[in-house]
């Protein structure tokens, strides 16, 4: 936890230290008609960088043997985290529909070990109600791929 | 004054259309709250890009219910699943779960709902009593005014949120940063883009809100294990009914709850608070005060009370000085600024018909909600018998969606992705995100208003302390500040013992 902590910390920090050399670039002082655009980023970013030494300290002197995620708890974050920026990775190719469809088909297939049926039912299903109520009703359009472009849409 | 506006408002939400609408939003709502990893603001989120084309007052009536909806969700999983689906239900799962394990499940979800109707009923009363009054006074407020409420706004999370205050704090800087990316729109300057095309745009708040408490909800859940074992709901109207009968027995419970909800609720990071203190305090005047946490009706009524009450007075706040007191009030908010209205006191002024239109929604939609919720309990709590490897995927298919629909471009549902991590790691971390959302929705106004007070006063910080509302408000802001700096010191003066740690909101 600790490591854990003190990581978080200081990328927090390096973000400030980012912050406040663009802020510098900019101009953090007075300019000719008012404050210069990089006058409120800079003193976030050294309130945070202070936050940050602060919390650095507070988490050196504190104990504590907790890891922050352990080996069983990190495998079922992953089987969420891993499959869906999968789903993401492919729908930048093949568009929103079909990569939610080829998502929900493979997570329950996978973790959860349903009959094809069922997986057929909702892996096509949920993109087709997803499609009629955001493209059809509310005219939300959602990114597309070549089957979409096949079926004319 | 008043009544003639209040009538004007319902004549508005209780046209056929907005009645509909206010039925699919409770509906929706209550779903969004049974599933986990789905919660009042990011189901607000997820549905905002659906409303860019519905009239205004319509597409707020639909947000605000989504939201009642959630707030009577909660108790649905706290009660039957000893799952608190918002962080707000956490205090009602210490009654309510034992009740419903010992067969009182409809006992306790009639007490719930019953409570949160009162509470919410009571907040509501004084809205449409006091929004004007303060709308009036928000009028003659300048810059330096407004941008002393920000900080008063974002002091009482470091002062009163409980929790680490430093991360607290740098929760809120981080949110104000990350709203600081992009244009700037008073000088024209690029900001923190480093030369990156897809940096200009900056970070969208309902992204970050989809991504924070969606996507990182579900990380989390799934962390624990998530694995429900439901209580039969036992729900039948003669229960309802017989409830009722027994429930003017705690009526100084309900008044209590709903004083302390309302008074919390105002305040950002109010709900979850209030819905602690107010079971606190049931039990300390409680004459049963040893049967708490075995399956005590009152300490059903007590959180549900003051969660609601709190719930519902976050809107106080959003409607007459365009400062939300929750994340979810933030993005309503947001979708006001989409909607093409300026949140704030002009509001009262130039669109009555949407403000009182909304005021009266909120009487309609908590009525309809809770006859809803009673109706239909058994329907709701047959969603978590969903499987899991159905609901994980459906909701972040969900989330993608509405991330997508915001801007309609990909790095937005990347963002989702990044801000899930982030999420996730910020809250085993005991990072809060509640303050992080409101930072990164009022960056803007907050810098605005932070530059013209200095224009005005040509550099020197002393305007906020001589003009006397800016004044005093600064200076409790700046007690709120010192307050984690202060309390252990006195304590340790005292003697006293030590706080309980406060859950958080989202």
């Amino acid at each position: 936890m600790r490591a854990a902590d003190l990581a978080t910390a200081v990328v927090l920090m390096a973000l400030g230290g980012l912050v406040i050399f663009d802020a510098v670039r900019l101009g953090y002082d007075w300019g000719s008609d008012g404050p210069k655009s990089g006058f409120f980023p800079f003193w976030l970013a050294v309130a945070m960088v202070v936050a940050c030494g602060l919390i650095v300290l507070q988490a050196l002197r504190q104990r504590t043997d907790k890891p922050f995620v352990s080996r069983a708890q990190l495998r079922p974050v992953l089987s969420v985290l891993l499959p869906a920026t999968a789903m993401v990775l492919v729908t930048e190719m093949v568009g929103l529909y079909v990569a939610a469809a080829i998502y929900i088909a493979f997570y329950m297939r996978w973790v959860g070990r349903h009959g094809w049926l069922p997986i057929a039912a909702l892996a096509l299903g949920i993109p087709i109600v997803t499609f009629v109520i955001f493209e059809r009703w509310f005219l939300v359009p959602m990114p597309k791929g070549p089957l979409e472009a096949w079926l004319g849409f | 004054m008043g009544f003639e506006n209040i009538l004007l408002g319902f004549q508005i939400a209780v046209t056929p259309f907005n009645l509909f609408v206010a039925v699919v939003g409770i509906m929706l709502g209550t779903i969004i709250g049974v599933l986990p990893g789905l919660g009042g603001a990011n189901g607000v989120a997820i549905l905002l890009p659906l409303t860019f084309t519905m009239p205004p007052t319509s597409a707020i009536i639909l947000l605000t219910s989504l939201y009642w909806g959630a707030l009577f969700g909660g108790a649905i999983t706290s009660i039957l699943f000893n799952i608190p689906g918002e962080p707000w239900s956490v205090a009602t799962t210490f009654d309510g779960y034992p009740l419903a394990r010992q067969g009182k499940g409809g006992q306790a979800l009639t007490a719930a709902f019953t409570s949160s109707f009162v509470g919410a009923l009571f907040s509501i009363v004084l809205i449409t009593l006091f929004a004007p009054i303060l709308a009036e006074i928000a009028l003659k407020f300048g810059p330096p005014e407004f941008f002393a409420i920000q900080l008063l706004t974002f002091s009482s999370f470091v002062g009163l949120g409980g929790g680490n205050p430093l991360k607290s704090l740098v929760s809120i800087l981080l949110g104000f940063i990350l709203a600081a990316v992009g244009l700037d729109i008073v000088t024209g300057q690029l900001r923190m883009t480093f030369g990156v095309t897809e940096l200009m745009k900056g970070f969208d708040f309902i992204v970050a809100v989809i991504g924070l408490f969606g996507i990182g909800e579900i990380l989390l859940s799934v962390e624990e294990g998530l694995s429900f074992q439901g209580a039969h709901t036992g729900m039948k109207l003669g229960v309802v009914f017989e409830t009722w009968r027994i429930l003017p027995r705690y009526w100084r419970t309900f008044v209590r709850g709903s004083f302390i909800g309302f008074w919390m609720g105002f305040k950002p990071g109010g709900a979850t608070p209030a819905s602690f203190m107010s079971y606190a305090f049931a039990k300390r005047f409680s004459k049963n005060a040893d049967r708490f946490g075995k399956g005590e009706l009152e300490g059903v009524v007590a959180p549900e009370t003051a969660a609601h009450a709190a719930g519902v007075a976050a809107m106080l706040p959003m409607i007459t000085l365009g400062i939300p007191g929750s994340p979810t009030a933030a993005v309503m908010l947001g979708g006001l600024i989409i909607w093409g209205l300026q949140p704030g006191p002009m509001l009262f002024k130039e669109k009555p018909d949407f403000v009182w239109g909304l005021i009266a929604s909120m009487y309609t939609g908590n009525i309809i909600g809770v006859v809803m919720v009673l109706a239909f309990v058994p329907l709701f709590a047959a969603i978590l018998k969903i499987p899991f490897a159905i609901l994980t995927p459906l909701i972040v298919v969900i989330c993608a969606v509405g991330s997508y629909a915001v801007h309609n471009s990909m790095i937005d549902v990347w963002y989702m992705v990044i801000f899930g991590v982030v999420g996730y790691v910020f809250k085993k971390l005991d990072y809060p995100l509640a303050p992080l959302v409101l930072a990164l929705v009022l960056g803007d106004l907050a810098e605005n208003a932070l530059r013209q007070s200095l224009i005005m006063s040509q550099g020197s910080l002393g305007i906020f302390f001589t003009r006397p509302i800016s004044g005093v408000i600064m200076f409790i802001a700046i007690l709120f500040f010192l307050l984690p700096i202060v309390t252990p010191w006195w304590r340790r003066l005292r003697g006293g013992p030590m706080g309980t740690p406060a859950a958080r909101e989202t």
